[in-house]
């Protein structure tokens, strides 16, 4: 029980991030601001896959609205419990068959990779947002956690595809997620600066899946890139300006925490805020608005929004030579506990290795403590190479 | 000291759509009860997101087209962002960067003359919610919330009150005529910019803002009564002007301060990521185009009462540029009716010979009337306009002086125009010889160098039809 934030039934084989609303289910996102708030109407994803006969097992913990590193600071549950993510922890002890998360600056993915099991953050456009409680709604996208890149395969064909509730959804009806027997001869590059920024344990990690992808015929290469740090930085920036500009609804009129205390209009905002954010989320509010104050818009938020276009063509020149992109997820292979107010520092350090996908709209893959990124609708490429690796067993 | 009073306006305008602009939501005139017409999308709840409405797009167009604006074919919306109760999501879907509509005109006439007044934008947003007071609550409604509304933003050219409620009148009759909004009370609001210079300077002084007016009464009291506050201040230094937004008193019939710029709030605008940049292509706007309701408005009733042909008007009514140059052309004695074909047809064609179309004409009013006037009274023919019209297009030369310069004003009667078939005649003896034999090309030699030797003065018709006379004879 201690993964889940509410459970539904015990029949459930999908778990859902608290960050995705099930109707009629307390949806909070970890978020002591969203105490007890009971949305009216489930997510597109959700209501694709209950369709199809699966059903929800319950909503999983999350840190709160997904901004820490794997899920760790959620109102409602021990930071202990989840510092390998408790939807990823739920995968893993196979008492669910995948779950469902979102990644917005790569929880998600950390999870996945700390806990050893598979994370696809598909791309942007493909699954639909609507019933995501959303934060950076540029870059944060609906995936999927599974045993594997079968399982992943299996809850994408059902949830990805055009929703017409949702303006940034793609207009295609489907995607594909075949897995290839055979990737021989697929070219893979390692990010030289990437594995630089990781531990000894990290590094063997994704040298052993590199090293299982050669023996798949796959051609493996190091090179160098050196806009990773760049592409953090302002996705960071655009992150936690629309994140800011997201949460700022969650004012304690409508729904949701209301503070007992106040006199005044402004005394209802600023006592319900204060008592119902994270400090965490704090620092990202007041880092997000000033990123987008008049005097500061242009170096930070329309510097981003440049950036973002030339990291694209950047990361593009890789993906246009090579099939996939492999990295560690995280710089650790585990996270152990700490004081909160370092999460902001840490989270940005950690991003690094995830905001690319995040920013460019382009697919991630975490499999076997590794991440294998792809230009977009490369599903497919990723899943074949995690699929290969992972039939070679331990 | 005489003061001159400058007056910008931001009118916002609710739009008659059967729903909202992000959401399924009934429009305007749907709700009965307070929170009848809300859905979680409008109500700022979490995982709903904004879905266009088109036909918000398209009224917004309409409105453009009306007021003579160019239509962007990429429009965009950003968030500007601010607490109030009766703005669920904290912020409001509005559009910054990339409006729908820009630079129109629309022309304003009160008792003391017409006045042109240019329009700065024109842009789509939403509408908030509102704030029903009750003793110690408050209570909200949102069914105004995601109300579609254009805000149509004027550049500072009012100079009085009458001015004002003239535009008001007319928008309000253009926009119930193409069924963009019935503009009943309410559904219409104004902010008034407001400052007053001395006479005959061309700075502006410190303008003020007077916030969200919605009856015509009310801001005609509110300038009168600002425009005053700000000469007392200037004249007789009653107090200090300083930028800042106010609101009127509808009782007492004054305006208050609210805020000024050091405390005015940084709405923090930025892209909206969750609605795609909207691009309307030829077909669409075509589209928009031939459903707009005609509109009654003056300027092309007035053309078509001076003859003007329907297919004319609709080359001129919506470039106001074009407008005002025939406008003026007219007012110098001509025709309307000619002055149409003069550019529409004329100039029209030589900008097409240089690749360049009517949108970059800069032939002043003076001496394109000057032209048609010299046409007019039997100074030169019509051909010789013409030329003098391709060399003020092309080098902006003095088209009396031209005309005299090269010899085109010449009157020609018959007898020296026959003189001059007869001597190209005899010194082209081949050519004559040529075309007996035959050949055609040769009497378009022929013709060609008479109306060299004329420069162009001459009907050519006569011409043509003198020369193959001659030609027959000898």
């Amino acid at each position: 029980m201690k993964y889940y934030a509410e459970k539904i039934s015990d029949k459930g084989t999908i778990a859902v991030d608290d960050t995705i609303l099930v109707k009629g289910v307390t949806s909070a996102a970890g978020s002591r601001i969203l105490e007890g708030f009971k949305p009216l109407f489930s997510a597109e994803a959700v209501t694709r896959l209950q369709a199809k006969g699966y059903e929800i097992s319950g909503k999983t913990h999350v840190g709160e609205f997904g901004l820490d590193l794997v899920g760790e600071f959620s109102y409602y549950g021990e930071k202990e419990d989840l510092l390998k993510g408790a939807a990823a922890c739920l995968v893993k002890e196979k008492s669910v068959k995948a779950a469902l998360g979102v990644d917005m600056n790569g929880s998600t993915r950390r999870a996945a990779a700390i806990s050893g099991v598979d994370f696809l953050k598909p791309t942007y456009g493909t699954v639909s947002r609507y019933g995501v409680i959303s934060c950076a709604a540029s870059g944060e996208q609906v995936g999927v956690y599974a045993q594997n890149a079968k399982g992943v395969k299996e809850i994408m064909e059902v949830i990805a595809g055009n929703d017409q509730k949702d303006g940034t959804s793609l207009k295609n009806d489907g995607y594909d997620y075949t897995i290839a027997e055979n990737v021989k001869g697929k070219k893979v590059c390692i990010i030289k600066e990437l594995m630089e920024k990781a531990d000894e344990q990290t590094v063997a990690r994704v040298k052993a899946f590199a090293e299982k992808l050669t023996r798949n015929g796959v051609i493996v290469e190091e090179i160098s890139a050196d806009f990773f740090g760049l592409a953090n930085t302002a996705w960071q920036i655009l992150m936690t300006a629309e994140t800011c500009n997201n949460v700022s609804r969650y004012d304690g009129v409508k729904y949701g925490h209301r503070a007992e205390e106040y006199r005044n209009i402004d005394e209802l905002y600023v006592n319900s805020r204060t008592e119902g954010f994270n400090f965490l989320t704090k620092a990202v509010i007041l880092y997000g608005s000033d990123t987008l104050s008049k005097n500061r818009y242009d170096q930070c938020y329309g510097k981003s929004l440049k950036v973002r276009r030339i990291i694209s063509e950047k990361f593009a020149l890789i993906t246009d030579k090579y099939d996939a992109v492999l990295t560690p997820v995280c710089s650790k292979c585990e996270y152990k506990a700490y004081d909160i107010k370092e999460a902001f520092n840490k989270v940005f350090d950690e991003s690094i290795f995830t905001a690319v996908s995040n920013l460019t709209g382009t697919p991630a893959l975490v499999s076997g403590g590794a991440q294998l990124m792809g230009k977009a609708f490369s599903e497919s490429t990723l899943l074949s190479l995690a699929d290969c690796v992972e039939r070679m067993g331990e | 000291m005489n003061y001159e009073i400058v007056i910008g306006l931001e009118t916002h305008v609710e739009l008659d759509t059967k729903s909202k602009i992000f959401c399924s939501c009934g429009g305007h005139s749907s709700p009965k009860e307070a929170n009848d017409c809300v859905c979680p999308a409008c109500s700022g709840m979490p995982g709903m997101l904004p879905i266009m409405n088109k036909r918000v797009v398209e009224l917004a167009v309409t409105a453009g087209l009306m007021l003579n604006c160019e239509i962007s074919r990429y429009t965009t919306f950003d968030k500007k962002n601010y607490y109030y109760p009766d703005l669920p999501c904290a912020y409001q879907i509005t559009q910054l960067n990339h409006p729908i509509c820009r630079n129109g005109l629309v022309t304003v006439k009160t008792s003391s003359g017409s006045r042109d007044i240019r329009i700065k934008q024109i842009h789509m947003e939403e509408d908030a919610g509102k704030l029903v007071h009750d003793g110690k609550f408050s209570f909200v409604d949102f069914n105004r919330t995601s109300v579609p509304l254009i805000e149509i933003v004027t550049q500072p050219d009012f100079r009085s009150a009458e001015e004002v409620l003239a535009y008001l009148n007319k928008l309000k009759s253009m926009f119930r005529s193409g069924g963009i909004s019935e503009c009943e009370e309410g559904a219409m609001r104004c902010d008034v910019n407001i400052s007053v210079r001395p006479e005959g300077s061309s700075e502006f002084g410190v303008r003020t803002e007077i916030k969200n007016m919605s009856s015509f009464e009310a801001i005609e009291r509110a300038i009168r009564y600002e425009a005053q506050r700000h000469i007392d201040a200037l004249e007789f230094e009653t107090e200090e002007l300083v930028q800042e937004t106010r609101r009127f008193d509808d009782v007492s019939g004054k305006t208050m301060a609210m805020r000024n710029k050091e405390t005015e709030a940084d709405y923090r605008y930025f892209p909206d990521a969750n609605l795609m940049p909207i691009i309307i292509d030829d077909e669409w706007l075509e589209q928009i185009k031939a459903a707009k309701p005609v509109e009654i408005d003056e300027k092309a009733e007035a053309y078509r009462e001076a003859g003007i042909s329907e297919k004319e008007i609709e080359m001129l009514i919506h470039n106001h540029k074009l407008c005002k140059l025939l406008d003026d052309v007219t007012s110098m004695g001509c025709e309307a009716k000619d002055v149409a074909v003069w550019i529409l047809t004329d100039c029209a064609g030589v900008l097409r010979k240089d690749g360049k179309t009517l949108a970059e004409l800069n032939v002043t009013a003076e001496k394109l009337a000057a032209i048609i006037k010299m046409v007019n009274a039997g100074t030169i023919n019509r051909n010789a306009g013409k030329k003098i019209l391709i060399a003020v297009v092309e080098n902006d030369v003095d088209p009396v002086a031209y005309c005299k310069a090269q010899g085109l004003d010449k009157k020609f009667d018959q007898s020296a125009v026959e003189a001059v078939i007869e001597r190209v005649i005899a010194d082209n003896s081949r050519a004559v010889e040529d075309y007996k034999n035959g050949k055609e090309k040769a009497k378009q030699a022929l013709f060609g160098a008479c109306m060299k030797e004329l420069r162009g003065a001459g009907d050519p018709a006569v011409i043509k039809e003198l020369l193959e006379e001659k030609l027959r004879n000898c």
